[in-house]
């Protein structure tokens, strides 16, 4: 017989990619949440909604991974489910400690899905490691408190569908002596979701909602009665002013003085269990207790079938493989190789922007309609011409307009709150911090801030790379910290916000800062730059120096205790992105490091130009202005074409030059000025063609070596133009020292 | 036709058990399965008179409305009160699972599960509502002995 699923018994392929998303969205939510654990454990406070949500996370995340064959996966969630559940139970308690292993979790859980994405190794031995750790976590025994319940006037029924969290919450509740209330509320059922969402948030301040019953038997009316049981500290009176509305009644659950008919669920209730009971499950089999009679004998577990492994799901740890080294204490070793890229490929749109998209797409059908008519008419012998002319150039009009919308539409779908990844560099900070012993802030600003999809993607491994180091080698100790009269705990600012048609990333720290002598002396050491160059650089061209390739090792970077490990590679990977990095620093009061991207990769405006007869396209992102180029203006400084624009000098580049083109014999010359970030360069091109919007293709793998281009477009009219990568050439034009790629030969002597 | 009513708060556990009820052989055998999804209690009593339905199965563990309310309150509607009715949760909720079968519920069947598991006692308990079910008979599978 065939399996049941999809094809390979797994429940359906859709299903499995379903799984991926699913999956990502709820290791994110669990860092997000585990950070507001972190955040309220510093305030001395134990957050038991956010508990009970990260469980409720790692459990969907178990039956799900085990669903889907990731056995990896659900053998890391079985065991800590166990560890949540006794969080959530009340049997152990919130600690740094314990938040350390549930951070070490969520970032095993996005390497796995990664690796089962076919990305890379499982973090098996990791795994491990984490598991044993776990299962030493131990638990204290909590107190009874059945009796306690058992004085209020409740409906035994209730305990009958109070789920093992609920009643656990209950008697917790009772057991710090607060007063229980019976809301029955009416809603209707079409929006009960936000109603509901309504009375939570103005119950929230007053007390903690343990459940909500539907009453009545009401499957087939439009309204729902729900009576909510809720715990708190304040008077019904309060509650009553707080929770309003027409279909609202508030009072309070009596006590009864003698406490009788204690329900029988009570008494064998949780707290009364020994813990080993709830906490071993797949050691023996669920009692399924009473069974009535007549029960069907369950199906014998299959070969093949999902499950647990066994090494996983032992606590004691007794059949792990013993593991000699539980946690390296290296600053590195700790997250070697750690990816925060996301594994899903899907973005989660709000339906009014599909809406907008379809009724754009209805309008272009309009547009085809009327355009289908008119052809009919022209093939007519009566038309005039000249009135389908002008008929046609209004369609078109009306066409490239809906299209504009179309494409300003599809890409909002595409952009992405920064926040995304904010969250996870969140949990980066508090890691990697104490794993260093120092203390660290993070302060953000701008998380919502949005950009493309994909360039999100790309961003967060160089952000990622930039604040280890800031923490790594920026930030002091607090001692350190503490004698040159700085505040104990360090700062990690990091900033986002859109700039014209760029996103704008700063990270920014309070740390020692960077020695721009210490930095020339490095570079000079390893070659890149010599004695005399390095003299005439700026400061900030000093500190660019920090990005070059061949910069640093580890052991100099450590040397002169500023950073540098991998800053090349962050520096490229901006630069695939269209972007440009910018550093500024002062020795003992910190670093900053200035992201400058574009918006989205997807269609850009450019300006196309002309050199020696060839087009090319310059994003007009970074194009400030276009102006004719007088030949009077232009000095020569430093062996370099400098001419003067409005009082200011701009130093030019001749692009015929550059890229090794015939000479222009025109009389008149253009001068592109183009700006990134703060550098601005002109270039000097034969003609002004116009503006375009292009898709950018790639070159291809054979030209993948080439620099200072960003790629080519078609233009329709089967023509090609190479787009400029702008903020490359400005970078290698205007950088210190030689020019290493393209026939670049020094403009000496033309004036 | 069959009509089924899944309740599950997790979207791919959903499209799993769709998956395994909509396979061609199982719907061929079932002369046609239409499954309808809620995401939550409250979306399952919106369902709920869109009904009759040959088969309910639903989570415990669920924000808001528990799967066990939603048991208590499925009974409680004349129209619903002997619809087959199947606990998908996984081994941990026992005492959960317990009171689920005490409000009502026919089956559970412990996750993970197999296609294979899900669909035999999918296949016991739509049998056995044409059988008209007296009071209920759980059916457990998913974890043997």
């Amino acid at each position: 017989m065939a399996e049941g699923g999809g094809g390979r018994g797994d429940g359906g392929d859709k299903a499995r990619d379903e799984f991926f998303s699913e999956a990502k969205e709820l290791v994110d939510g669990l860092g997000r949440d585990l950070l507001g654990l972190d955040d309220a454990l510093k305030r001395g406070r134990t957050d038991v909604e956010l508990v009970n949500d990260v469980f409720r996370g790692v459990h969907t995340l178990k039956g799900l991974s085990a669903l889907f064959g990731v056995t990896r996966m659900a053998g890391l969630s079985h065991e800590l489910e166990d560890v949540l559940d006794d969080l959530r139970l009340g049997r152990l308690e919130v600690t740094p400690g314990l938040l350390d292993l549930l951070f070490r979790a969520v970032s095993l859980y996005s390497r796995v899905l990664t690796a089962e994405k076919g990305d890379g190794e499982a973090p098996s031995s990791e795994i491990e490691q984490l598991l044993v750790a776990l299962g030493q976590t131990s638990q204290r025994p909590t107190g009874g408190g059945g009796g306690a319940v058992a004085q209020y006037d409740l409906d035994p029924a209730l305990f009958g569908v109070l789920t093992e969290y609920e009643e656990h919450r209950l008697r917790s509740n009772i057991q710090q002596g607060l007063s229980l209330f019976r809301i029955k509320v009416r809603f209707a059922l079409a929006t009960i979701d936000s109603a509901l969402d309504e009375l939570k948030a103005s119950a929230r301040p007053h007390g903690e909602i343990i459940t909500y019953l539907p009453t009545g038997s009401g499957a087939d009316v439009d309204t729902i009665e729900l009576e909510i049981l809720m715990a708190g500290r304040g008077t019904v009176e309060v509650l009553r002013g707080a929770i309003t509305g027409p279909n609202v009644s508030i009072e309070e659950v009596r006590r009864r003085p003698g406490g009788s008919s204690v329900p029988p669920a009570l008494v064998r209730g949780v707290a009364s269990l020994p813990p080993q009971t709830s906490i071993a499950p797949s050691a023996a089999p669920p009692s399924m207790a009473p069974r009535p009679p007549g029960a069907v004998t369950p199906p014998a577990r299959e070969t093949g079938n999902v499950r647990v492994p066994d090494a996983a799901s032992s606590r004691d740890g007794s059949s792990v493989a013993p593991v000699h080294q539980p946690r390296q204490t290296g600053s590195k070793a700790v997250v070697p190789e750690m990816s925060l890229r996301s594994v899903s490929q899907t973005v989660r749109v709000d339906i009014r922007k599909l809406d907008l998209l379809m009724t754009i797409v209805g309008e272009l059908a309009i547009v085809k309609t009327a355009i289908t008519k008119l052809s009919d008419r022209a093939r007519s012998r009566a038309a005039d011409p000249r009135e389908l002319a002008t008929e046609l150039q209004r369609l078109n009009r009306t066409f490239e307009r809906h299209l504009a919308q179309m494409q300003g539409g599809i890409l909002e779908v595409r952009m992405v709150p920064l926040g995304q990844v904010f969250d996870k560099l969140a949990r980066v900070v508090r890691q990697i911090s104490r794993e260093l012993g120092k203390e660290v802030n993070l302060v953000v600003t701008g998380a919502e801030t949005e950009i493309d999809k994909l360039i999100v993607e790309e961003l967060s491994d160089p952000l990622m790379h930039m604040i280890r180091n800031a923490i790594d080698h920026a930030i002091e100790v607090r001692a350190e910290r503490l004698r040159v009269g700085k505040p104990p705990i360090g700062t990690i600012a990091l900033n986002a916000f859109q700039k014209g048609n760029h996103v704008v990333i700063e990270v920014e720290d309070d740390g020692a800062g960077m020695d721009p002598k210490n930095i020339a002396a490095v570079a000079i050491r390893r070659g890149i730059v010599t004695a005399d160059e390095a003299a005439e650089l700026s400061p900030r061209e000093v500190f660019a120096l920090a990005f070059m390739p061949g910069f640093t090792t580890r052991e100099i970077a450590t040397d002169m205790s500023g950073r540098g490990v991998g800053l090349d590679v962050v520096k490229t990977n901006i630069s695939k992105l269209g972007g440009v990095v910018d550093i500024a620093s002062e020795l003992g009061i910190g670093t900053k490091i200035t992201i400058t991207l574009p918006i989205t990769l997807a269609i850009i405006n450019v300006l196309l130009v002309e050199i020696a007869g060839r087009l090319f396209a310059m994003p007009l992102a970074s194009v400030d202005e276009a102006i004719l180029l007088d030949g009077s203006q232009i000095r020569t400084v430093d062996s370099r074409e400098v001419m003067t624009v409005r009082g200011a000098s701009l130093p030019i580049c001749r692009l015929d030059r550059l890229f090794g083109l015939p000479p222009n014999r025109r009389p008149r010359e253009y001068v592109v000025i183009a700006q990134v970030a703060t550098r601005r360069l002109g270039f000097v091109v034969d003609e002004l063609v116009g503006q375009r919007d292009i898709v950018i293709k790639a070159l291809g793998p054979s030209l993948k070596g080439v620099r200072g281009f960003a790629g080519a477009t078609e233009l329709g009219d089967q023509r090609v133009a190479l787009v400029l990568d702008v903020a490359a050439l400005i970078e290698e034009v205007l950088s210190p020292g030689e020019a290493r790629f393209l026939a670049w030969q020094p403009a000496v002597g033309r004036a | 036709m069959r009509s089924v009513l899944v309740v599950e708060d997790s979207v791919s556990a959903r499209a799993f058990v769709r998956a395994v009820l909509e396979a061609p052989d199982f719907a061929i055998q079932q002369g046609g399965v239409t499954v309808l999804e809620a995401s939550c209690g409250f979306d399952a009593m919106r369902l709920l008179p869109r009904g009759p339905y040959d088969l309910i199965i639903t989570d415990i563990n669920m924000a808001d409305i528990n799967g066990l309310e939603l048991i208590r309150f499925i009974r409680k509607s004349a129209h619903h009160s002997t619809t087959p009715l199947l606990i998908i949760s996984s081994l941990r909720g026992e005492q959960d699972v317990d009171r689920g079968i005490a409000l009502g519920a026919n089956a559970y069947l412990a996750k993970p599960f197999t296609p294979e598991q899900l669909r035999q006692i999918c296949e016991r308990l739509l049998s056995a509502g044409i059988a008209a079910a007296g009071p209920s008979k759980p059916v457990s599978g998913g974890h043997g002995s």
